[in-house]
């Protein structure tokens, strides 16, 4: 298919679960649903996937449950002004999809047990460049690009990086990197309470997101936010309908969406949300019609997906002077390798790589470099010891990294190492923890307080991630 | 079981509830059954015949559904659009949700086919026979890594699956040991490699690949195998539970109220986990019939606006018109299927409205009458909406929606129309619009 991508490697995941989905109506302007009542929920996980649901119209979701009736307008005043004061701090979000390798990312070459858990798998130390803060260690050698980037002094690496107890479901263990906390009924992103906090019930573009559908991260429950899948497409066509006709058609997109937003019936009022906000989203994105182009962006890498065109768009918009603050976009690369998995995670990887390099490029040449922050994660890493296909199953640490002119560019955490660094699964522990990441984010680089964002801030130690 | 008025209306719901929306004038002759007789003649079809045209694309060609890209979508489509059996086509879509296969990973149109086949074939019957069906269907063996699971290195892929998703639910009364010894108990199957095509073939249980020790599957202890192990989670005592809620959640938003969910449950195990008794009990159910609203799937919408302006399938647009709406039959988007809450948003609101485009070819074009009269008529603007409306197969629309596209038509038709050439113009442009905004309203996106 067209959309396809030819990385996507095995079937298992679950991050995005359509039965809860299912099962549950949306509660507009309450964010993420509640687990549903009669499921019953055994100790440890019990997570619903009801958890998971974010809204069919993503956006609308937050803003109109709150009792009031969308005035586009509004919007367009509140992005207005946003946009005046846009010298605020801007955080993007790339998700790996499906629990990336990192024991491929960044590979323990120098590692004396590494050729027994990868005798397939494994890499020559030759293979890729050094890791310069751990000489067991080396960058895959697609991962070049953001091996350069470290080189600059631009990466914070974090070689395993996940929490206690770690969850082996991508449904689950995704949900507690999107919001924030190892808890199975929070019901809005992490990103979402920051903006709920610092952002405005007028501008829903301050938490954008770039796909088909709004990442959980970004789940508000009091201030509206956005998704587009990208700018330039945008538009809008009858057959043969043009001139004032045509321009009149779009003002009564308004209308119907009144018309549901206002219905008491739950899904009226999501087809009417979505029908008003693509409306407003419409009438944003209209000077961006223009630069429409197919193929990916001049200096990102081309690809069979949206991955490197949406990231250019992230630098379109901002270089647009729009008040973004807190964007989330993921990969269409499907890191859940199961079987064979040379190939996709060498494919995926290095689009991942190179559209990175391109993307922190793209602000630096337009003058934004020092305005954004990009945290790159996955919900898990994988087994130490390869499977039988040539592939690697469910893990538990998995890599991050912190890109930026303004990323303290040091290791956080450190390689377990092989010996000992394994759970009693064989998995990776995890040597620091996503919540003391999300807390150093918000203090250190969007100047918040982490303790209203975060659960249980007060007990994470805060890496150094900004310099 | 709904005891309310079954019109017109009512048929129309039950129609893209079930089915794929009515085709002209058969809203109407369903509600003539009453309520009963229309969900029985549903879900116990006298023939499962396709009425009209054969497919084809744009060249004239017929499709090549294994071979061609995206024919298999063409091929399934055109089934929802011309099947007198609705509900069998529907059954097979929530199948296919339900234990949701893709092609990107199959890579092969074939075998992809051939698993709805199965689903087709198996719809409406016993749930254990769809469960083993799938369980050794290859194209399942290819997508959950079951071909090639064997004694030594068993894969864990199906196993957590048909737990999580097919029988229980997550986390609903399993744990990791019962996945890790369900994957022992699945091992055996395997497949070859056709070296001249690439393609896999062969697919069969090895006894000597197969881990026969014993295992201990919640609780149980025995040296079991697959069908061993799909009668404990079938035995599961909340796997019940787990097939009502999310059957019932294919056909409404509202979850059953407690006591009727139970007696879901209780009619499934009494009927030998049979699907019929228990989709009938549901389509009967009044929340159905009188409760809320549902977002229509978006292939669902695809195939209602065909069958309502009565088009069949003569090109290939929408292969790529369904990924844009967000569900492309063939290719969900991981195993869990489609999220059906997630249906719309800013993006597939897009590609939703941009769709009465493509519906109008040039046959069903509006075109200006052919004898020009001498000065322009008297527009009504009620009257370009019933013609726009006219168009669907008249749908039902409530009166604040047709409030709007009546004041629509008149700003677009008569206000904005001062020069001559406009007053000929506009109403044809307007009536253009006003075909797509019925299809953008939220009544006609919800059923």
């Amino acid at each position: 298919m067209g959309t396809q991508n030819p990385s996507a490697a095995c079937a298992c995941h679950d991050f995005n679960r359509t039965e809860a989905l299912r099962r549950s109506a949306a509660r507009p302007g309450q964010g993420l649903p509640a687990i549903e009542p009669g499921m019953p929920t055994p100790a440890g996980t019990g997570l619903s996937r009801r958890g998971f649901l974010l809204g069919s119209a993503g956006l609308a979701l937050s803003v109109y449950g709150a009792g009031r009736i969308l005035d586009p307008s509004r919007f367009e005043e509140g992005i207005a002004l946003a946009a005046e004061a846009s010298n605020q701090p801007v955080i993007v979000s790339v998700y790996l999809q499906g629990g990336i390798d990192a024991m491929s990312v960044l590979y323990p070459a120098g590692d004396p047990l590494y050729g027994k858990y990868r005798p397939v798998l494994g890499l020559s130390a030759e293979a890729g460049p050094a890791f310069t803060e751990d000489p067991r260690l080396h960058w895959h050698p697609k991962a070049a690009a953001l091996a350069q980037l470290h080189g600059e002094g631009k990466v914070g690496v974090m070689p395993a990086v996940g929490y206690t107890d770690p969850d082996q479901s991508h449904f689950t263990s995704r949900h507690y990197w999107e919001v924030g906390a190892t808890q199975a009924d929070l019901r809005s992103g992490w990103l979402g309470r920051y903006l709920d906090i610092a952002g405005t019930a007028d501008n829903p573009l301050q938490g954008l997101c770039l796909d088909e559908s709004l990442q959980p991260a970004l789940a508000t429950t009091r201030v509206p936010v956005a998704t587009i899948e990208k700018p330039s497409s945008y538009a809008f066509w009858a057959r043969d309908v043009w001139g004032p006709p045509q321009e009149i058609m779009y003002d009564y997109f308004d209308s119907l969406g009144r018309i549901g937003a206002g219905a008491r019936d739950a899904e009226m009022a999501k087809a009417g949300n979505a029908a008003l906000m693509s409306s407003t989203l419409r009438r944003q994105l209209l000077p961006f019609q223009s630069e429409g182009s197919s193929g990916s962006p001049a200096g990102y890498p081309s690809s069979t997906d949206d991955f490197p065109s949406r990231m250019a768009s992230i630098a379109q918009l901002l270089g647009a002077g729009l008040p973004l603050q807190c964007v989330s976009v993921s990969t269409q690369s499907v890191f859940d390798t199961h079987e064979s998995q040379v190939k996709p995670l060498e494919t995926g990887l290095e689009e991942v790589s190179q559209t990175l390099l391109a993307f922190q490029r793209d602000l630096e040449r337009r003058g934004l470099a020092d305005r954004v922050l990009t945290l790159v994660w996955s919900e898990f890493g994988r087994r130490a010891q390869e499977n039988a296909s040539a592939g690697t199953d469910h893990g538990a640490a998995g890599c991050a990294f912190v890109i930026g002119t303004r990323s303290a560019g040091r290791m956080i955490g450190e390689w377990p190492g092989l010996a000992g660094g394994l759970d009693e699964l064989g998995n990776i522990r995890a040597t620091a923890d996503f919540r003391g990441l999300y807390c150093s984010i918000i203090e250190q680089w969007l100047g918040h307080e982490a303790a209203p964002i975060i659960p249980g801030a007060a007990g994470f130690a805060r890496p150094v991630v900004v310099r | 079981m709904y005891k309310g008025h079954f019109g017109k209306a009512q048929a129309e719901r039950l129609l893209w509830r079930a089915g794929f929306g009515p085709k002209p004038g058969q809203a109407s002759r369903l509600a003539r059954l009453g309520m009963r007789g229309a969900v029985l003649s549903l879900t116990r079809p006298h023939s499962r015949r396709l009425v009209g045209p054969a497919p084809v694309l744009e060249n004239g060609q017929p499709i090549a559904p294994y071979d061609a890209w995206g024919n298999d979508v063409l091929w399934w489509l055109d089934r929802m659009v011309r099947t007198n059996s609705p509900l069998i086509e529907r059954m097979t879509l929530i199948w296919h949700d339900w234990f949701a296969t893709s092609n990107e990973t199959v890579n092969s149109q074939r075998l992809m086919i051939a698993q709805n086949q199965t689903q087709r074939k198996l719809c409406l019957g016993s749930f254990p026979r769809m469960l083993k069906a799938m369980t050794t269907d290859p194209a399942m063996l290819m997508w959950l890594s079951g071909a090639g699971s064997t004694k030594e290195a068993p894969n864990e892929n199906y196993a957590r699956e048909m737990q999580e998703l097919f029988t229980l639910g997550v986390d609903n009364g399993y744990t990791e040991h019962d996945v890790r010894e369900h994957a022992r108990a699945l091992t055996g199957w395997t497949n070859t490699w056709n070296n001249a095509t690439g393609q896999a073939e062969n697919f069969r249980f090895e006894p000597k690949l197969h881990d026969d020790g014993v295992k201990v599957i919640y609780g149980q202890r025995g040296r079991f195998g697959w069908t061993d192990s799909i009668s404990l989670v079938l035995s599961h005592r909340n796997h019940p539970g787990h097939f009502v809620t999310r059957l019932w959640s294919y056909f409404c938003p509202e979850p059953l109220p407690a006591s009727h969910q139970r007696a879901a449950e209780h009619l499934y195990l009494s009927s030998g986990r049979q699907i019929r008794p228990v989709v009938e009990a549901m389509l009967m159910h009044p929340l159905i019939h009188s409760g809320p609203r549902m977002v229509k799937p978006p292939i669902v919408q695809i195939a209602g606006m065909l069958r309502a302006i009565g088009r069949h399938i003569d090109t290939d647009a929408w292969v790529w018109e369904s990924s844009l709406v967000g569900q492309t039959p063939f290719y969900p988007p991981n195993v869990a299927g489609w999220e059906a809450d997630r249906w719309l948003n800013t993006g597939t609101w897009l590609a939703r409205f941009n769709l009465t485009a493509q519906m109008i070819d040039d046959s069903r074009k509006i075109t200006a009458p052919k004898v020009k009269p001498a000065k322009p008529a008297r527009v009504k603007p009620s009257a370009l909406t019933r013609r726009a409306l006219a168009f669907w197969g008249n749908p039902t629309i409530g009166q604040a929606t047709i409030r709007a596209l009546n004041s629509y038509a008149k700003s677009a038709a008569v206000d904005a129309a001062s020069a001559d050439w406009e007053r000929e113009q506009y109403p044809l442009l307007a009536e253009g619009a006003l075909r797509a905004l019925v299809t953008a309203s939220p009544d006609y996106q919800t059923s």
